[in-house]
């Protein structure tokens, strides 16, 4: 009776305040479009930027269109021009980053799928211990290893190289891909792994049979999240490699910082949005993945 | 043996991941801890060398103006993504046409690295030929925007593309909060004559303290590491008008030899970020303890 009540009164309510309600909404939809431009005016401004030829960007203004579709810009950031000395360009770099992320993710994630899967479901003394151990590695600032770091890589006889490259970030991954797989796998219910193990299912068994099967979105926002990191990664990168061994956003800094001619600004635009375009292609695609690990992992480094 | 294997085997699969902290992180810190009390130039010397380091750091001129720069940056670009943020979340979450399209717009530049937007953003913020050429072309014709290779200004162009880049995490982080509040609080307080306003600064706004303090601590963690985006955007300069500590710390290890220097910052560094992370390690701990 009383919900009636009070459910009628709240109805007449929303009547009276429909009219102030029409304005409000007005304001609300000029704000979020206002941003909405502010946010997107960066992407835009690069993309027509990387069509039009110099003497168009010299001539009109940020914001004027290109006077048709002209990819040359793309070609010359992509390809090079074709002279030797000095032609640099992105292919070889885009190559490396692949050869670089591929096996880093793939590591990373396995190397923490196991460690989430043994911190929930094969408990033992000190093993929320383990956990923020671990959990630390997310938060410290990478300065404070690039000497050692610098040193280690050398040691190995693999500093400049992509191999050195994968092992920085299979290693700094790990304290995030074992919080993604240990959160993710402490909802699972421990009597489904209780059940296997009293059935005689061994230790990799249950994981293979039982987990795995089951981890279908925690794997997808860990992949999603270190392709990202790793693909967009410039400290290690710029730290640890030079010359060939450089991943896309090393060569991409050098490319634009490179002061030899005049500049070029539709081919800095043009090698900045071929930089961009792989972690932007994932994150349109699987956007409600990419939004899950940044709020889980939520201590983005 | 077959049975100790057996017994030990999530330890065994677990030691790979323990191991590699604590060798790289753990051990590497305390290296750099341990460099950062000797006299290393070029090469790390083993030798202590007691406070030398800290004290010509903090003398440093350079360093006093990175700091400087990172205490500037950091405050604007908490405010601005904040109050961004909580502005974007709240009008989202009335109910708006088309929310997922502008969701996806106001958080797409997370997606992009520092390099690229910093690249993005140095073309539109050029003096000659960007932002300041288009007002001029508009009719503003004494129209001036230096600020890129302006001493004084050249900081906030940093904070410019800082905020545009995180401003839409924060808006995501405080969706998700607004949205975990049950519909029946804002009925009730609807009911007992409150506004909109009223609702959100009274009643839901309060109620997302931990979100506030989860977006604090990513933000000042976001700040004190920002690297890419000064290298991308201005290099330090003009001069060095616009250097930051995690910049120092790698000239100084990587260009000018002063190895136990650099150490010494990458500790004042890691200090710093500890002094914000720990209580919300502690907290977050208790918290879930608390459950």
């Amino acid at each position: 009776m009383q919900d009636n009540l009070k459910s009628s009164s709240y109805q007449q309510l929303e009547q009276k305040s429909k009219y102030t309600n029409m304005f409000l909404r007005w304001f609300l939809y000029f704000v979020l479009i206002l941003f909405a431009s502010y946010f997107i005016f960066p992407l835009y401004v690069m993309v027509v930027t990387s069509l039009k030829t110099m003497e168009e960007i010299r001539q009109g203004t940020l914001l004027s269109w290109p006077s048709g579709l002209n990819f040359d810009s793309w070609a010359v950031a992509w390809g090079g021009r074709g002279y030797g000395a000095g032609d640099t360009f992105l292919k070889p770099y885009f190559w490396n980053s692949i050869k670089m992320v591929v096996p880093a993710v793939f590591f990373s994630t396995f190397i923490g799928a196991m460690t989430g899967y043994v911190l929930t479901k094969w408990r033992f003394k000190g093993d929320s211990w383990v956990f923020l151990f671990l959990l630390f590695g997310c938060f410290i600032p990478f300065q404070a290893i690039l000497l050692p770091m610098a040193r280690t890589l050398g040691a190995l006889g693999i500093s400049n190289s992509i191999v050195g490259l994968v092992l920085v970030h299979t290693v700094y991954g790990i304290p995030f891909t074992t919080l993604f797989f240990r959160n993710y796998y402490v909802s699972v219910p421990t009597e489904l792994v209780k059940a296997a193990r009293i059935d005689g299912a061994g230790f990799f068994k249950i994981f293979f049979k039982i987990l795995l099967p089951i981890s279908a979105p925690i794997i997808v926002v860990t992949v999603i999240w270190q392709f990202t990191q790793i693909w967009n990664d410039f400290l290690f990168g710029s730290t640890f490699s030079f010359g060939e061994a450089a991943p896309i956003q090393v060569a991409l800094n050098n490319m634009v910082l490179s002061s030899t001619s005049v500049k070029e600004y539709n081919v800095d635009m043009a090698s900045a949005i071929i930089a961009g375009v792989p972690t932007l292609i994932v994150y349109v695609l699987a956007g409600k993945y990419f939004i899950r690990g940044l709020t889980s992992g939520a201590v983005k480094g | 043996m077959f049975k100790w294997l057996e017994k030990n085997l999530p330890k065994i699969v677990m030691a790979p991941a323990v191991g590699l902290i604590g060798w790289f992180v753990y051990g590497f810190v305390l290296w750099t801890l341990y460099i950062s009390f000797t006299n290393s130039k070029i090469l790390p010397k083993y030798e202590l060398w007691g406070f030398g380091q800290y004290e010509k750091l903090w003398a440093s001129r350079k360093w006093l103006i990175s700091v400087d720069n990172l205490l500037v940056f950091t405050a604007l670009f908490l405010i601005f993504c904040i109050v961004i943020g909580i502005i974007l979340a709240i009008f989202l979450d009335q109910k708006i046409r088309a929310e997922g399209v502008l969701r996806t717009i106001y958080l797409y530049p997370m997606a992009l690295s520092f390099i690229v937007t910093g690249t993005a953003w140095k073309w539109i913020l050029n003096p000659t030929l960007g932002i300041q050429k288009m007002f001029i072309e508009w009719g503003f014709e004494n129209f001036t925007f230096d600020w890129l290779v302006n001493r004084e200004m050249a900081i906030y162009t940093i904070v410019i593309a800082g905020v545009w880049q995180s401003a839409g995490f924060v808006m995501a982080l405080f969706l998700a909060g607004l949205r975990s509040v049950e519909d029946e609080i804002v009925k009730a307080a609807k009911i007992d004559g409150a506004g909109l306003f009223t609702v959100y600064w009274r009643i839901l706004l309060p109620m997302m303290r931990p979100v506030f303090f989860t977006s604090f601590v990513i933000l000042v963690h976001i700040s004190i590491k920002s690297y890419d985006l000064i290298v991308a955007l201005t290099q330090g300069g003009p001069g060095i008008s616009t250097t930051m500590p995690a910049l120092f710390m790698t000239q100084a290890a990587f260009h000018k030899s002063q190895v136990g220097l650099s150490a010494a910052s990458a500790m004042m560094m890691f200090m710093a970020v500890a002094a914000v992370i720990i209580p919300y390690l502690y907290s977050e701990l208790r918290r879930e303890n608390a459950r």
